[in-house]
């Protein structure tokens, strides 16, 4: 519940709210200014801008980029679903207890300890190259199926991580009057921890998914056409390295916005907490 | 036949034993309050009657049953002894009325518009009727282990065990469920009492256990061990209580 103030104090506090935000307007406006100003006027400047910043060449690579940029999304969403999924299954063969699972339990510890420990571009490489080299009869031989494959793996491991201090953080309390109202262990997962694990793992989450949107690029490597790899090709061409920084651009269009709402949620989710702690 | 009977019931966390070869028969229709300081093993004694806590020695009987016997099942002993915790432990992201039927339902796969509708009427019996589309952080501290208790009845128990239900509460939320606890009692509920409210163990238990270093030292109805306990740990204990206030000195 909010409390809205009264017409009195808002005057009063309109006068004390405004006097902050002028003072920051004005400081940032001097101090970009004051950098622009002395880059803009450095001896060097026009070469920069020629080399990284030029409108025509930013113009002539687009097109491709974009092409490149949205298989890099193709990517990064097809991964995303499989990364969710994966490493839930993942979270939950770590969180069943009792010496049947014994197996599973050890499976996802060394899942973990395994891919978390390995560089992402090295598993890009050994699976992008190596599987397709192998010429296994009855599987994908392009390199972007397996380099995906090598980032769902890799990711997944962090993930699961995620989910896991999702699944500790819920009160141990709970396990227990699930299993005292006589829940199976799957059915205390399913109906009593996880619909609370997954609430509390969201912000968590969506920093990995922008991280991913970002390693997505590490598949260039293999020749998949993407936004880094578009750039490149018109670099190699031009030597101009303005479609660089066009798929730069792309990528922050992509992830500031959800870094923003990663804030976002994850403020609302502590005012939640604080609100329930009341 | 007692309802619950206890033989010799020995328990350790690591080096440290908490209970130390209990014996206790509870009859059906009786109400056992344990009282005793923290750490005298009233609690672990209470989980270990439903199987919430693995003992590591002794026999626990329902109905003259081993309640680790095959013919329980996996789920019988919870659906006959029901616990209510300290901390109420709802699950905050399922309203009232999913609270109650989630064990009927998917434990012991009752229809679920019947369940709904038995847990309708529950709660419409504890005055709760109002509040079954409500989660429970819209609800009172009481209100919630008022919710607590019902959710355990909702499968019917023969035994309800309660986990001093009242020591998270706030002084003016404890009477009404006190006030359940004696309803259940009239209604002849068996129960399992772990409790630090003297006042409401000395008017609602037909016997009283004091347990101190995971033994029940001493043990009678409330009038005769609160007003002439013979151990001198007991009165200890007591002088304790009453100089905290806690209890009105009986002369």
């Amino acid at each position: 519940m909010t409390r809205r103030p009264g017409k009195g104090r808002r005057q009063i506090a309109l006068k004390d709210r405004l006097a902050p935000v002028l003072i920051s307007l004005a400081s940032v406006v001097l101090v970009f200014g004051a950098v622009a100003w002395f880059v803009g006027t450095a001896e060097q400047w026009p070469r920069i801008q020629r080399q990284f910043f030029s409108i025509d060449a930013m113009i002539e690579a687009a097109p491709g980029v974009a092409r490149g940029f949205l298989v890099s999304l193709q990517i990064w969403l097809i991964s995303l679903v499989c990364i969710g999924i994966w490493a839930l299954v993942l979270a939950i063969f770590r969180a069943m207890s009792g010496p049947w699972f014994a197996p599973l339990r050890v499976f996802a510890i060394v899942y973990v300890d395994l891919f978390r420990g390995l560089p992402a571009l090295l598993l890009v490489l050994l699976f992008g190259f190596g599987i397709p080299a192998l010429n296994l009869p009855g599987l994908p031989k392009e390199g972007l199926f397996w380099g995906g494959v090598a980032l769902i793996l890799s990711y997944s491991a962090y993930a699961t991580e995620v989910y896991r201090s999702g699944i500790e953080a819920v009160h141990e309390g709970q396990g227990m009057a699930a299993k005292a109202l006589g829940l199976t262990q799957w059915q205390t997962l399913r109906y009593a921890i996880l619909p609370q694990a997954l609430r509390n793992v969201v912000p968590a989450m969506l920093n990995l998914v922008v991280a991913l949107q970002k390693d997505v690029a590490l598949l260039s490597v293999l020749g998949v056409r993407d936004a880094v790899r578009e750039a490149q090709i018109y670099t190699a061409r031009t030597f101009n390295y303005s479609s660089l920084v066009v798929a730069a651009i792309l990528f922050l269009l992509a992830t500031i916005p959800l870094a923003r709402l990663t804030d976002h949620l994850a403020r609302r989710d502590r005012q939640r907490r604080l609100q329930g702690a009341k | 036949m007692n309802r619950i009977e206890i033989e010799q019931l020995t328990k350790f966390y690591g080096e440290r034993q908490v209970l130390d070869a209990v014996d206790l028969s509870i009859a059906p229709h009786e109400v056992v309050c344990l009282i005793g300081a923290s750490g005298s093993g009233k609690s672990t004694l209470l989980r270990c009657i439903n199987g919430l806590t693995e003992f590591d020695e002794g026999t626990v009987r329902l109905d003259g049953v081993d309640i680790y016997d095959e013919s329980f099942g996996r789920t019988g002993l919870y659906k006959r002894i029901g616990i209510v915790f300290q901390a109420y432990n709802l699950f905050p992201h399922m309203s009232v009325l999913e609270n109650i039927t989630l064990a009927p339902i998917r434990v012991h796969g009752r229809d679920r518009r019947e369940a709904e509708a038995a847990g309708l009427k529950l709660l419409e019996l504890f005055g709760l009727g109002q509040y079954a589309r409500a989660y429970p952080e819209q609800l009172s501290g009481g209100q919630q282990q008022r919710v607590a208790i019902v959710r355990s009845l909702a499968t019917e128990p023969d035994v309800l065990l309660l986990d001093e239900v009242t020591a998270a509460l706030d002084p003016e939320l404890i009477g009404e469920v006190l006030k359940i606890i004696r309803d259940l009692k009239t209604s002849g509920m068996t129960m399992v009492i772990v409790t630090h409210e003297m006042g409401f163990a000395r008017d609602v238990a037909d016997r009283v256990c004091f347990l101190d270093g995971g033994r029940i030292v001493e043990q009678g109805n409330p009038h005769q061990l609160f007003s002439k306990p013979e151990n001198p740990r007991t009165q200890k204990f007591l002088e304790r209580i009453i100089a905290a206030g806690r209890l009105e000195a009986t002369v």
